[in-house]
């Protein structure tokens, strides 16, 4: 643990660096997946599509995709770039289906209601049918949160700094400390991440607890 | 730079040999399959086990969950160190990496066939108790083929989990497809790793491809919904039970 001691500041650099480079493609992979899965979900024919489509791309392994994003992109390869867009590709590829799946879980009978009330289209998206996908939403973003973490240490190969790094860093010098340092880091990133979705879906879904409250 | 890559993939030079593409490949084929088929020996019977009882559901939750936060290049370091000094020769890069792509493999099928026999139908159940079959009959003529979609999607994420971590796995000088990826990542030769990339992505999209077959030739049609002898009320009841949260990756 001494180890750890004399190179916490090294640590916490390479975890911020984690968050960043696993966090910040979940919410742009949310953001593409939502009008994605929306349209899966409107127009049938799309359905297998794109659903085929995003779960061809998650066949990619991990460091195939990482070098192979620069080729297609005309970025460096050391360029961190192509960690977020590689894991923002994973992230749709899991969502797509999710939120596809979620807003189809919504009753007719809520969506009926909430059109006999004047609701147009793009309102009902917005206050009833996403709402109510919330939970099916957040169980699937959970899963690629907590995938996003893991995948991100394999970047290390291609030289981008994050967690990871203490991996290929213990390996060349033979020194298994930072190794189990760097595990222990990413599974605890792994459930912060995790702690912060439910939180969230906690907030966002009251009405999962208001029967509990009155009866 | 893609002339670069093109030129690499189509060099005679670069398809035989020791350290040739066709190796590599078989290489990669051998080692993911015979993980595979290690972890499925453990995971389905096991799946299978706490499906049918229902003891034990508390133990997969979790572990499924842990094992898929547990990232695998870490976990492919610390099995070399752990018993990379209690073996010589081939078998010291053999053994970790080996027990790291079973260890892997072991959560997506095991929560695929828990699943699958959770989510029978409980009338079907009760209908085969009512028909006189004992709990083993059940489970084999019933819980079983029902359970089969979702045992063989997680068999098939198991797999892509696999494949990608046998990749990684070159660093530990394991051979396979990964040894151009790292090869070429270690003396900047960036046709060589690239030319990899590609190969281990078409490897992984056509192991897919196979395994879906497979799910398509032994999945029983009465579930897939392929087959309809009469017109159904609702063409969405008794279709195959979703997958949700299956897919992993490494």
């Amino acid at each position: 643990m001494t180890w750890l001691r004399d190179h916490f500041g090294e640590v916490l650099s390479l975890t911020v660096q984690h968050i960043y480079l696993a966090g910040v493609p979940l919410i742009l992979g949310l953001l593409i997946a939502l009008p994605l899965g929306w349209l899966a979900r409107r127009y049938r024919g799309l359905y297998p599509v794109l659903i085929i489509g995003t779960g061809l791309l998650y066949t990619i392994p991990s460091l195939a995709l990482f070098i192979m994003l620069p080729v297609l992109l005309g970025t460096h390869v050391l360029d961190r770039t192509n960690v977020l867009i590689a894991m923002t590709i994973y992230t749709v590829a899991l969502l797509v289906r999710t939120v596809a799946d979620g807003l189809g879980a919504v009753p007719d009978a809520v969506n009926q209601s909430a059109t006999a009330m004047g609701y147009k289209r793009g309102r009902r998206f917005v206050s009833v049918e996403l709402p109510l996908a919330v939970p099916v939403i957040s169980a699937g973003l959970r899963v690629a949160a907590v995938s996003n973490v893991s995948i991100v240490s394999v970047a290390a190969l291609i030289g981008v700094q994050q967690l990871g790094s203490l991996f290929t860093d213990g390996f060349s010098r033979a020194f298994v400390e930072p190794i189990l340092v760097g595990v222990v880091a990413c599974v605890l990133l792994a459930l912060l991440f995790d702690g912060v979705i439910l939180g969230v879906t906690f907030l966002a879904t009251p009405w999962l607890r208001a029967g509990k409250a009155s009866g | 730079m893609i002339n670069n890559i093109f030129a690499w993939l189509t060099d005679g030079a670069h398809w035989q040999g020791y350290d040739g593409i066709p190796r590599r490949l078989l290489e990669h084929l051998a080692y993911s399959f015979t993980a595979l088929l290690i972890a499925a020996l453990i995971a389905i019977p096991l799946g299978l086990y706490i499906g049918h009882t229902g003891r034990g559901r508390f133990l997969v939750v979790n572990a499924v969950g842990a094992a898929r936060a547990i990232p695998s290049l870490g976990l492919l370091f610390l099995a070399f160190f752990w018993l990379g000094p209690r073996l010589s020769g081939d078998i010291a890069f053999l053994a970790p990496a080996g027990l790291v792509l079973v260890v892997l493999a072991i959560p997506p099928i095991l929560s695929g066939a828990y699943a699958g026999v959770e989510g029978v139908d409980p009338d079907a159940r009760d209908a085969a108790k009512g028909m006189g079959m004992r709990g083993s009959q059940v489970l084999r003529h019933v819980e079983f083929p029902c359970a089969l979609p979702l045992i063989m999607s997680g068999v098939r994420s198991g797999m892509l989990q696999v494949i990608a971590t046998a990749t990684i796995a070159a660093v530990l000088g394991l051979g396979g497809l990964g040894r151009f990826l790292i090869d070429g990542l270690a003396t900047q030769d960036f046709s060589q790793t690239a030319s990899g990339a590609i190969l281990v992505a078409v490897l992984a999209l056509v192991v897919d491809l196979a395994l879906a077959l497979v799910q398509r030739s032994v999945v029983s049609r009465g579930l897939t919904g392929r087959y309809r002898p009469v017109e159904t009320f609702n063409p969405d009841a008794g279709a195959t039970p979703s997958a949700p949260a299956l897919q992993q990756n490494a």
